[in-house]
Protein backbone atom coordinates (compact mmCIF):
# COMPACT_ATOMS: atom_id res chain seq x y z
CA UNK A 1 0.00 0.00 0.00
CA UNK A 2 1.19 3.40 -0.70
CA UNK A 3 0.99 7.10 1.22
CA UNK A 4 -1.78 8.53 -1.81
CA UNK A 5 -3.87 4.90 -1.49
CA UNK A 6 -3.56 5.40 2.36
CA UNK A 7 -4.95 8.57 2.24
CA UNK A 8 -7.40 7.91 -0.20
CA UNK A 9 -8.77 5.86 2.32
CA UNK A 10 -11.02 4.08 -0.47
CA UNK A 11 -12.88 7.60 -1.62
CA UNK A 12 -13.86 8.21 2.08
CA UNK A 13 -11.02 10.41 2.42
CA UNK A 14 -13.20 13.63 4.13
CA UNK A 15 -15.56 11.63 6.15
CA UNK A 16 -12.53 9.91 7.54
CA UNK A 17 -10.03 12.71 8.14
CA UNK A 18 -12.70 15.33 9.47
CA UNK A 19 -13.50 12.63 12.16
CA UNK A 20 -9.93 11.98 13.15
CA UNK A 21 -8.34 15.88 12.34
CA UNK A 22 -11.89 17.09 15.41
CA UNK A 23 -10.96 14.38 17.18
CA UNK A 24 -7.43 15.76 17.77
CA UNK A 25 -8.31 18.90 17.82
CA UNK A 26 -11.06 18.94 20.49
CA UNK A 27 -9.10 16.28 22.61
CA UNK A 28 -5.84 18.44 22.38
CA UNK A 29 -8.09 21.53 23.36
CA UNK A 30 -9.55 20.12 26.69
CA UNK A 31 -6.29 18.69 28.13
CA UNK A 32 -4.15 21.79 27.24
CA UNK A 33 -6.69 24.49 28.73
CA UNK A 34 -6.46 23.42 32.14
CA UNK A 35 -2.95 23.38 32.08
CA UNK A 36 -2.77 27.03 30.97
CA UNK A 37 -5.60 28.58 33.30
CA UNK A 38 -3.23 26.60 36.31
CA UNK A 39 -0.17 27.80 35.46
CA UNK A 40 -1.89 31.62 34.39
CA UNK A 41 -3.53 31.68 37.88
CA UNK A 42 -0.49 30.60 39.78
CA UNK A 43 1.53 33.02 37.92
CA UNK A 44 -1.32 36.13 39.14
CA UNK A 45 -0.76 34.25 42.52
CA UNK A 46 3.11 34.91 42.54
CA UNK A 47 2.76 38.53 41.65
CA UNK A 48 -0.04 39.16 44.38
CA UNK A 49 1.99 37.71 46.94
CA UNK A 50 5.22 39.84 45.84
CA UNK A 51 2.80 42.98 45.98
CA UNK A 52 1.72 42.70 49.27
CA UNK A 53 5.01 41.98 50.60
CA UNK A 54 6.35 45.46 48.93
CA UNK A 55 3.63 47.15 50.72
CA UNK B 1 -15.76 -0.01 55.31
CA UNK B 2 -14.65 -3.84 56.12
CA UNK B 3 -14.40 -4.87 52.62
CA UNK B 4 -12.11 -2.28 51.56
CA UNK B 5 -8.43 -3.82 52.06
CA UNK B 6 -6.32 -1.48 54.18
CA UNK B 7 -4.24 -0.32 52.10
CA UNK B 8 -6.66 0.64 49.33
CA UNK B 9 -8.30 2.64 52.33
CA UNK B 10 -5.07 4.38 53.18
CA UNK B 11 -4.32 5.69 49.99
CA UNK B 12 -8.24 7.19 49.35
CA UNK B 13 -7.65 8.51 52.18
CA UNK B 14 -4.41 10.16 51.48
CA UNK B 15 -5.85 10.66 48.04
CA UNK B 16 -8.48 12.83 49.80
CA UNK B 17 -6.01 15.96 50.94
CA UNK B 18 -5.60 18.36 48.22
CA UNK B 19 -1.58 18.97 48.81
CA UNK B 20 -1.10 15.27 48.37
CA UNK B 21 -3.15 15.12 45.63
CA UNK B 22 -1.78 17.81 43.54
CA UNK B 23 1.93 16.46 44.66
CA UNK B 24 0.71 12.70 43.58
CA UNK B 25 -1.15 13.92 40.25
CA UNK B 26 2.12 15.68 39.17
CA UNK B 27 3.94 12.69 39.35
CA UNK B 28 1.49 10.08 38.10
CA UNK B 29 0.59 12.09 34.79
CA UNK B 30 3.66 11.72 33.06
CA UNK B 31 3.44 7.74 33.84
CA UNK B 32 -0.26 8.17 32.18
CA UNK B 33 0.42 10.13 29.53
CA UNK B 34 3.57 7.56 28.11
CA UNK B 35 1.04 4.58 28.23
CA UNK B 36 -1.33 6.78 26.83
CA UNK B 37 0.54 7.57 23.77
CA UNK B 38 1.67 4.15 23.33
CA UNK B 39 -1.85 2.73 23.14
CA UNK B 40 -2.46 5.29 20.67
CA UNK B 41 -0.01 4.56 18.57
CA UNK B 42 -0.69 1.00 18.53
CA UNK B 43 -4.42 1.30 18.06
CA UNK B 44 -4.22 3.75 15.28
CA UNK B 45 -1.52 1.65 13.79
CA UNK B 46 -3.76 -1.37 14.03
CA UNK B 47 -6.95 0.27 12.85
CA UNK B 48 -6.43 2.31 10.31
CA UNK B 49 -3.38 -0.08 8.33
CA UNK B 50 -3.27 -3.25 9.53
CA UNK B 51 -6.84 -3.72 9.60
CA UNK B 52 -8.41 -4.49 6.38
CA UNK B 53 -11.40 -2.49 4.73
CA UNK B 54 -14.85 -3.84 5.68
CA UNK B 55 -16.67 -5.66 2.96
CA UNK B 56 -19.88 -3.30 3.22
CA UNK B 57 -18.39 0.00 4.42
CA UNK B 58 -15.30 -0.23 2.58
CA UNK B 59 -12.98 2.11 4.05
CA UNK B 60 -15.52 4.46 6.29
CA UNK B 61 -15.28 1.73 9.14
CA UNK B 62 -12.35 3.25 10.47
CA UNK B 63 -14.05 6.15 11.79
CA UNK B 64 -15.02 3.24 14.49
CA UNK B 65 -11.63 3.36 16.09
CA UNK B 66 -12.87 6.86 17.44
CA UNK B 67 -16.36 6.90 17.09
CA UNK B 68 -17.09 3.82 19.41
CA UNK B 69 -14.68 4.35 22.33
CA UNK B 70 -15.55 8.43 22.31
CA UNK B 71 -19.29 7.25 22.69
CA UNK B 72 -18.43 4.41 25.37
CA UNK B 73 -16.12 6.88 27.31
CA UNK B 74 -19.34 9.75 27.37
CA UNK B 75 -21.67 6.90 29.23
CA UNK B 76 -18.71 5.93 31.67
CA UNK B 77 -17.14 9.84 32.58
CA UNK B 78 -20.91 10.38 33.09
CA UNK B 79 -21.34 7.56 35.43
CA UNK B 80 -18.19 8.61 37.05
CA UNK B 81 -19.18 12.27 37.56
CA UNK B 82 -22.39 10.96 39.36
CA UNK B 83 -20.85 8.32 41.50
CA UNK B 84 -17.81 11.20 42.63
CA UNK B 85 -20.51 13.66 42.56
CA UNK B 86 -22.68 11.12 45.21
CA UNK B 87 -19.97 10.83 47.61
CA UNK B 88 -19.14 14.26 47.43
CA UNK B 89 -23.01 15.15 48.39
CA UNK B 90 -23.08 12.28 51.07
CA UNK B 91 -19.39 12.71 52.67
CA UNK B 92 -18.34 16.32 51.63
CA UNK B 93 -15.33 15.22 50.33
CA UNK B 94 -14.24 18.64 48.32
CA UNK B 95 -11.85 16.31 46.45
CA UNK B 96 -14.69 14.26 45.24
CA UNK B 97 -16.51 17.46 44.06
CA UNK B 98 -13.36 18.24 42.19
CA UNK B 99 -13.30 14.72 40.46
CA UNK B 100 -17.31 15.31 39.43
CA UNK B 101 -16.79 18.49 37.69
CA UNK B 102 -13.46 17.82 36.47
CA UNK B 103 -14.76 15.13 34.68
CA UNK B 104 -18.01 17.29 32.94
CA UNK B 105 -15.62 19.27 30.51
CA UNK B 106 -13.74 15.88 29.11
CA UNK B 107 -17.32 13.82 29.23
CA UNK B 108 -18.76 16.64 27.06
CA UNK B 109 -15.99 16.75 24.83
CA UNK B 110 -16.22 12.91 24.72
CA UNK B 111 -19.98 13.06 23.89
CA UNK B 112 -19.03 15.79 21.02
CA UNK B 113 -16.71 13.71 19.61
CA UNK B 114 -19.37 11.26 19.50
CA UNK B 115 -21.55 12.84 18.10
CA UNK B 116 -19.61 14.24 15.08
CA UNK B 117 -17.99 11.59 14.41
CA UNK B 118 -20.91 9.45 14.16
CA UNK B 119 -22.78 12.27 11.80
CA UNK B 120 -19.72 12.00 9.41
CA UNK B 121 -19.92 8.04 9.16
CA UNK B 122 -23.93 8.41 8.92
CA UNK B 123 -23.56 10.75 5.49
CA UNK B 124 -21.95 8.18 3.37
CA UNK B 125 -23.40 5.11 5.53
CA UNK B 126 -26.78 6.61 5.53
CA UNK B 127 -26.94 8.88 3.42
CA UNK B 128 -27.73 11.23 6.13
CA UNK B 129 -25.70 13.41 8.79
CA UNK B 130 -28.42 13.47 11.18
CA UNK B 131 -31.81 11.87 12.25
CA UNK B 132 -33.98 12.21 15.28
CA UNK B 133 -33.92 8.16 16.07
CA UNK B 134 -33.68 7.11 19.36
CA UNK B 135 -29.68 6.49 19.60
CA UNK B 136 -28.72 9.71 17.85
CA UNK B 137 -31.42 11.98 20.54
CA UNK B 138 -30.50 10.58 23.57
CA UNK B 139 -26.68 11.06 23.19
CA UNK B 140 -27.61 14.61 22.29
CA UNK B 141 -29.67 14.87 25.40
CA UNK B 142 -26.51 13.50 27.10
CA UNK B 143 -24.19 16.62 25.49
CA UNK B 144 -26.94 19.08 27.19
CA UNK B 145 -26.50 17.66 30.54
CA UNK B 146 -23.16 17.70 30.59
CA UNK B 147 -23.65 21.34 29.60
CA UNK B 148 -26.08 21.82 31.89
CA UNK B 149 -23.39 20.49 34.62
CA UNK B 150 -20.87 22.93 33.45
CA UNK B 151 -23.55 25.89 33.11
CA UNK B 152 -24.88 25.54 36.81
CA UNK B 153 -21.57 24.91 38.19
CA UNK B 154 -20.13 28.51 36.65
CA UNK B 155 -23.55 30.28 37.76
CA UNK B 156 -23.38 29.69 41.34
CA UNK B 157 -20.47 31.48 43.14
CA UNK B 158 -19.97 29.52 45.74
CA UNK B 159 -18.25 26.33 45.03
CA UNK B 160 -19.51 24.27 47.93
CA UNK B 161 -23.29 24.95 46.45
CA UNK B 162 -22.32 24.81 42.99
CA UNK B 163 -20.82 20.83 43.49
CA UNK B 164 -24.28 19.98 45.50
CA UNK B 165 -26.42 21.35 42.98
CA UNK B 166 -24.46 19.65 39.83
CA UNK B 167 -24.20 16.73 41.96
CA UNK B 168 -27.77 16.09 42.58
CA UNK B 169 -28.28 17.39 38.34
CA UNK B 170 -25.72 14.68 37.75
CA UNK B 171 -27.36 11.80 39.81
CA UNK B 172 -31.01 12.29 38.14
CA UNK B 173 -29.36 12.89 34.67
CA UNK B 174 -28.53 9.07 35.03
CA UNK B 175 -31.70 7.79 33.78
CA UNK B 176 -30.30 8.72 30.17
CA UNK B 177 -27.71 6.09 30.60
CA UNK B 178 -29.43 2.90 30.11
CA UNK B 179 -31.28 4.89 27.73
CA UNK B 180 -29.02 5.01 25.24
CA UNK B 181 -27.17 1.68 25.96
CA UNK B 182 -30.46 -0.25 25.04
CA UNK B 183 -31.98 2.99 22.33
CA UNK B 184 -30.53 0.47 19.71
CA UNK B 185 -32.83 -2.75 21.03
CA UNK B 186 -35.97 -0.94 22.12
CA UNK B 187 -36.87 1.29 18.84
CA UNK B 188 -36.42 0.44 15.51
CA UNK B 189 -33.32 2.85 14.44
CA UNK B 190 -30.72 3.52 11.98
CA UNK B 191 -27.98 3.12 14.16
CA UNK B 192 -26.34 -0.41 13.88
CA UNK B 193 -27.06 -2.42 17.18
CA UNK B 194 -24.31 -3.70 19.87
CA UNK B 195 -21.66 -5.64 17.84
CA UNK B 196 -19.15 -6.29 21.16
CA UNK B 197 -21.55 -6.93 24.20
CA UNK B 198 -24.16 -9.02 21.80
CA UNK B 199 -22.62 -12.49 22.45
CA UNK B 200 -24.95 -14.50 20.23
CA UNK B 201 -23.33 -12.58 17.19
CA UNK B 202 -19.62 -12.39 17.25
CA UNK B 203 -19.26 -10.54 14.07
CA UNK B 204 -16.47 -8.62 14.59
CA UNK B 205 -12.82 -10.24 13.06
CA UNK B 206 -10.22 -9.98 15.42
CA UNK B 207 -8.13 -8.03 12.98
CA UNK B 208 -10.52 -5.43 13.49
CA UNK B 209 -11.53 -5.31 17.07
CA UNK B 210 -8.11 -5.46 18.54
CA UNK B 211 -7.59 -2.12 17.56
CA UNK B 212 -10.87 -1.18 18.86
CA UNK B 213 -10.39 -2.38 22.76
CA UNK B 214 -6.98 -0.44 22.61
CA UNK B 215 -8.40 2.80 21.21
CA UNK B 216 -10.77 2.12 24.18
CA UNK B 217 -7.78 1.62 26.25
CA UNK B 218 -6.00 4.99 25.11
CA UNK B 219 -9.33 6.84 25.87
CA UNK B 220 -9.65 5.59 29.21
CA UNK B 221 -6.30 6.66 29.91
CA UNK B 222 -6.54 10.05 28.49
CA UNK B 223 -9.61 10.57 30.49
CA UNK B 224 -7.90 10.14 33.68
CA UNK B 225 -5.00 12.61 32.12
CA UNK B 226 -7.44 15.02 31.48
CA UNK B 227 -9.75 14.97 34.26
CA UNK B 228 -6.72 14.93 36.75
CA UNK B 229 -5.72 18.08 34.87
CA UNK B 230 -8.96 20.32 35.16
CA UNK B 231 -8.94 18.99 39.08
CA UNK B 232 -5.27 20.42 39.47
CA UNK B 233 -6.42 23.46 37.85
CA UNK B 234 -10.12 24.11 39.83
CA UNK B 235 -7.74 22.61 43.47
CA UNK B 236 -5.45 25.55 42.92
CA UNK B 237 -7.99 28.33 42.68
CA UNK B 238 -10.49 26.80 45.73
CA UNK B 239 -7.07 26.29 47.54
CA UNK B 240 -5.88 30.04 47.11
CA UNK B 241 -5.69 31.04 50.14
CA UNK B 242 -4.19 27.74 51.74
CA UNK B 243 -1.00 27.09 53.67
CA UNK B 244 0.06 24.41 50.64
CA UNK B 245 -1.08 26.69 47.65
CA UNK B 246 1.33 29.86 48.87
CA UNK B 247 4.06 27.21 49.72
CA UNK B 248 4.17 25.89 46.22
CA UNK B 249 4.25 29.40 45.10
CA UNK B 250 6.98 30.21 47.39
CA UNK B 251 8.74 27.31 46.14
CA UNK B 252 8.53 29.28 42.47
Amino acid sequence: MNWQEFFAMGGYAFYVWMSYGITVIVMLVIVVMPIVQRKQFLRQQLLRLKRQEKI
Amino acid sequence: MFLIPKPVGKFFHRMASPPHFYDFTSRLIPWLSWIFLFLVVAGLYGGLVLAPADYQQGDSFRIMYIHVPSAWMSMFVYVMMAVAGGIGLVWRLKLAEIVAISSASVGAGFTFIALVTGSLWGKPMWGTWWVWDARLTSELILLFLYLGVIGLYGAIDDKRTASRAVAILALVGVVNIPIIHYSVVWWNTLHQGPIISDELRPTVHISMLWPLLVMAGAFKIYYVIAMLQRARAELVVRERNSQWVKALLESK
